[in-house]
């Protein structure tokens, strides 16, 4: 059986799974479920300032895009940081983290950019004998407009200047949990490392309006007759989620540098590939807001199925082994030719293939053949785009398939010769380097 | 010998109402969304190429899911205007379900029909403005005979393009097989009229009832004073089984009992034997038998002369007969009806073997008691009018080509009476728009738009 067992930034739980700081964690009730549910560890739901905490609407907090059959696939929120007393907060994570000693209790604080704010909170944070802090550096509502949240994360000099303040504050590992709404994740992520952080975690949400009332014109969902713009997650956010750790992951700067994966994890897949992108846990929400702490089960079930399958007796054994396949554009082997193949014996004939193909691709699929319904890739038209593999509906029916040195493209006419080049050599390219 | 056993009234109350409520119950509104999203949205969707009508089913199935109800009732009605009764009686496993791709991996169709259904049920309840309008006044004149679904279907295309339509109709309501052959549970809470009534909002349809051709007026007659003429006269006569005592009390068309139940104010009152037998294996065999047992019946038979597998009737509808407690008997032909006094008591049955494509007598028999027989072995053309019976036949219907045209000059045809189709109303439905397009060649109209160009499919 995998090990499952994690030690992230110095902190140590039974398994890679925390929930991330949100609505499940706002309370010692959802905590004490979700660890005995079995997840590895939470980062409490952020905490303020003391004195009267932040109040939330009381009107829709949440909405979701939906996928087939209601399966919901993007969520998007409006609350804010916790909004009960920081005492009670500070006395329910104590409390925790004595009744649950192997699992991992992070506590995620946002209070104003003023050093003086962060040394009247952190010893606080130190005495409940929780085992690191998060910085919220990523709320994108509501709180970033009082100059908080991420209205830091985006500047990366104030990342590294509140990190460092931390850093020197408290003895508890700190992580930075990032935005995703800059235009580069690695400035921020390098003014954190600059800072002395311990570990990033990312993303947090994504800036997002849910839709229209198509019936009153207003924002969807509304409060009165207002909304206001949230916060986005959920499976649709993952792939941006993947770019940003893998951006931080293969940035030589920051080699090192522990990763928490946050973004849309809703099985042990998702995870798995967080992981392989080089994160060192991964941190889950909506897949809990969506089924329930219960999932926990199937997480673990896949990841440790798929470690024993792979021979990983640890997630150290894979963590960030396909960092190295994510390279810049003018690196990709443009030699190399690849072409679509339908199995006949799959295909239920739907046609979508090619109808998407002869629509807005390369014409490159058959409708029929012999007067018959018939879908077969044309190999001298295609370009080996995966357009066609994407919408199909059966799985494996439609694979890619590459040219081996020696074989004509019937598209170009060029025999394949199997040696590796790229944009940065290319003939039509007017700044390639000539070796 | 027991006495014939012919009676009313078999039942409690709330089960005629119980059993004679809708045999397919509508999806629910969240059904249909998650039915909706099965549907690959095919390109040259094959259920499009196997629904006669050509009604474009990806588009209405992804407008259903789409919250665009009347959008995907605008796509059915556009393509057929009988949308809403084919919802419930077409056999959709044989058509466009049975193209469904989705078949392939998991032997399960989109509900099409049921989807359909939604979306014509939907828009029925509340129909706002209209779909469709007449179109501006040609001043051409068209006589439709029999206001069946193919000749409402010619009417309602033909006031589309602006012609003037009257419509002859021998009985004293509209519908043909939809108001008089169809099972009472297939058209609940009168939707036959109502989407008749519909139909005819469009106006420029002027519909005269108790007027048979033959009778009342001739095809002659309608020639003279149209300047074309549709027949959609449907098959007025039925097969007779050749014996003697056919005759007896007890022994009645399928066709008649199916129309005097659903033309019954109260389904209790209608009367219905004990031990009942239906001769054939069609839909009306089916239609017949399972409402005798619906009406308290205790044992329901039909006999069939081949296999289940030839039933003309589709699987579902043979499965449906043997769910309500219809048992099946194949490879029989009728040999003799036993009377008893007037009445039926009885009948004996030839054992049949297929030899070399013909039925051969095996020399076995078996004989079961029955109060009533039911036939339904069939239907047949009358052509009550001189005029009329010159028209070329094929195979004992009108002969017409591709565009529904008979062999008299100006006069159309189309629906059970015409040859080429499996008598299933939605044929009938393409049918006369088929007609009503060609018509309107004929009188040498010219229109903008996309050219109607579709034909009867080959026999």
């Amino acid at each position: 059986m995998a090990d499952l067992r994690t030690t992230f930034a110095g902190i140590a739980s039974p398994n890679p799974f925390w929930l991330a700081s949100a609505p499940p964690t706002d309370k010692e009730t959802n905590v004490v479920r979700a660890f005995e549910a079995g997840w590895g560890g939470v980062v409490w739901k952020t905490l303020g300032e003391a004195g009267p905490p932040i109040v939330n609407v009381n009107g829709p907090r949440y909405a979701a895009l939906y996928a087939q059959d209601r399966r919901l696939i993007g969520f998007n929120n409006i609350e804010l940081i916790t909004d009960r007393p920081l005492e009670t907060n500070l006395a329910e994570i104590a409390r925790v983290k004595r009744a649950w000693p192997d699992r991992a209790v992070v506590v995620s604080i946002m209070v104003p950019c003023e050093e003086q704010a962060w040394r009247a909170i952190l010893p606080m944070v130190e005495d409940t004998g929780c085992d690191g802090v998060e910085l919220n550096f990523g709320c994108p509502h509501g709180m970033s407009e009082r100059g908080m949240g991420s209205a830091v994360g985006q500047v990366p000099e104030y990342i590294e200047m509140v990190t460092r303040w931390c850093k020197q504050i408290t003895r508890l590992p700190v992580i930075v949990k990032l935005t995703p709404n800059v235009a580069d994740i690695k400035p921020p992520a390098l003014a954190a490392h600059r800072g002395g952080a311990d570990a990033v975690s990312l993303i947090n949400t994504v800036n997002s309006v849910m839709g229209v009332d198509l019936d009153a014109l207003l924002i969807d969902p509304h409060t009165g007759a207002t909304g206001s713009h949230g916060g986005y997650c959920g499976p649709a956010v993952k792939p941006i989620a993947l770019h940003m750790v893998a951006e931080i992951a293969r940035t030589q700067a920051m080699a090192g540098l522990p990763i928490s994966g946050i973004g849309g994890i809703s099985t042990w897949k998702d995870a798995a590939e967080f992981v392989a992108l080089g994160a060192g846990n991964v941190q889950i929400c909506t897949a809990a807001m969506t089924y329930g702490f219960k999932i926990i089960d199937e997480l673990c079930s896949g990841l440790s199925e798929y470690m024993d399958a792979k021979g990983f007796e640890r997630i150290e054994a894979f963590r960030g082994r396909a960092v190295r396949s994510i390279v810049d554009w003018n690196a990709l082997d443009l030699n190399r030719i690849e072409k679509a193949l339908i199995d006949q014996s799959l295909c239920i004939g739907c046609g979508r293939c090619h109808v998407v193909c002869e629509d807005t691709s390369h014409q490159a699929i058959t409708a029929t053949k012999d007067g018959q319904r018939h879908f077969e890739v044309i190999d001298a038209e295609c370009v080996g785009c995966n357009l066609c593999v994407s919408v199909c509906p059966v799985p494996e029916c439609i694979t890619m398939h590459a040219l081996q040195p020696g074989q004509i493209d019937t598209r170009t006419g060029r025999i394949v010769d199997g040696g590796y080049a790229n944009w940065t050599t290319h003939p039509n390219n007017p700044a390639r380097v000539t070796a | 010998m027991p006495a014939p056993d012919i009676r009313c009234g078999r039942l409690g109350e709330g089960d005629y109402a119980r059993n004679f409520a809708d045999a397919h119950p509508p999806l629910t509104p969240v059904q249909a969304l998650i039915e909706a999203e099965r549907c690959y949205y095919c390109h040259d969707a094959p259920c499009v190429t196997a629904c006669p009508t050509g009604i474009d089913i990806p588009s209405f199935v992804r407008r259903i899911g789409e919250d665009n109800l009347r959008g995907a009732a605008r796509a059915i009605l556009d393509a057929n205007i009988f949308g809403g009764m084919c919802a419930r009686v077409c056999p959709t496993e044989v058509l466009c379900e049975q193209a469904c791709v989705r078949n392939t991996n998991e032997d399960k169709p989109v509900e099409i029909g049921l989807l359909q259904r939604r979306a014509t049920d939907a828009y029925f309840a509340a129909p706002g403005a209209p779909l469709f309008r007449r179109g501006d006044a040609t001043g051409k004149r068209i006589a439709v005979v029999g206001a069946g679904p193919a000749g409402l279907s010619c009417a309602h295309r033909a006031a589309m393009l602006g012609h003037e339509v009257t419509v002859f109709e021998a009985r004293p309501k509209p519908g043909g097989l939809n108001e008089y052959g169809l099972a009472t549970y297939k058209t609940v809470d009168g939707f036959a009229q109502k989407e008749i009534d519909w139909l005819l909002s469009i106006g420029g349809i002027e519909m005269r009832y108790g007027q048979a051709i033959g009778e009342q007026t001739t095809l002659g007659a309608l020639s003279d004073r149209h300047d074309a003429v549709f027949l959609g006269l449907g098959l007025g006569g039925v097969n007779a089984l050749g014996l003697a005592s056919e005759r007896a009390a007890g022994v009645d068309d399928a066709v008649a009992f199916i129309a005097g139940l659903r033309q019954a104010s109260d389904v209790a009152a209608v009367p219905v034997g004990r031990r009942v037998v239906v001769i054939g294996g069609g839909m009306t065999a089916v239609d017949a038998a399972v409402q005798s047992r619906l009406l308290g019946a205790e044992e329901v038979t039909i006999v069939y002369r081949r296999d289940e597998a030839r039933m003309p009737a589709s699987g579902d509808e043979v499965e449906w007969a043997q769910k309500n407690g219809v048992t099946i008997r194949t490879w029989s032909v009728l040999e003799s009806l036993e009377n008893e006094g007037r009445a039926i008591a009885g009948a004996t049955f030839a054992q049949v073997a297929e030899v070399a494509g013909k039925l051969e007598a095996t020399g076995r028999r078996w004989r079961i008691a029955a109060d009533t027989v039911l036939k339904a072995i069939g239907q047949t053309l009358v052509l009550a009018d001189p005029l009329l019976a010159t028209l070329v036949l094929r195979a004992g219907r009108i002969a017409v080509d591709a565009e529904g045209r008979t062999s008299l000059p100006g006069v159309w045809a189309g629906g059970d009476c015409t040859f080429g189709g499996q008598d299933l109303t939605v044929e009938a439905v393409e049918h006369g728009k088929i007609a009503a397009h060609s018509i309107d060649r004929a009188f040498g109209m010219v229109r903008t738009g996309p050219a109607f160009s579709r034909v009867r499919r080959a026999a």
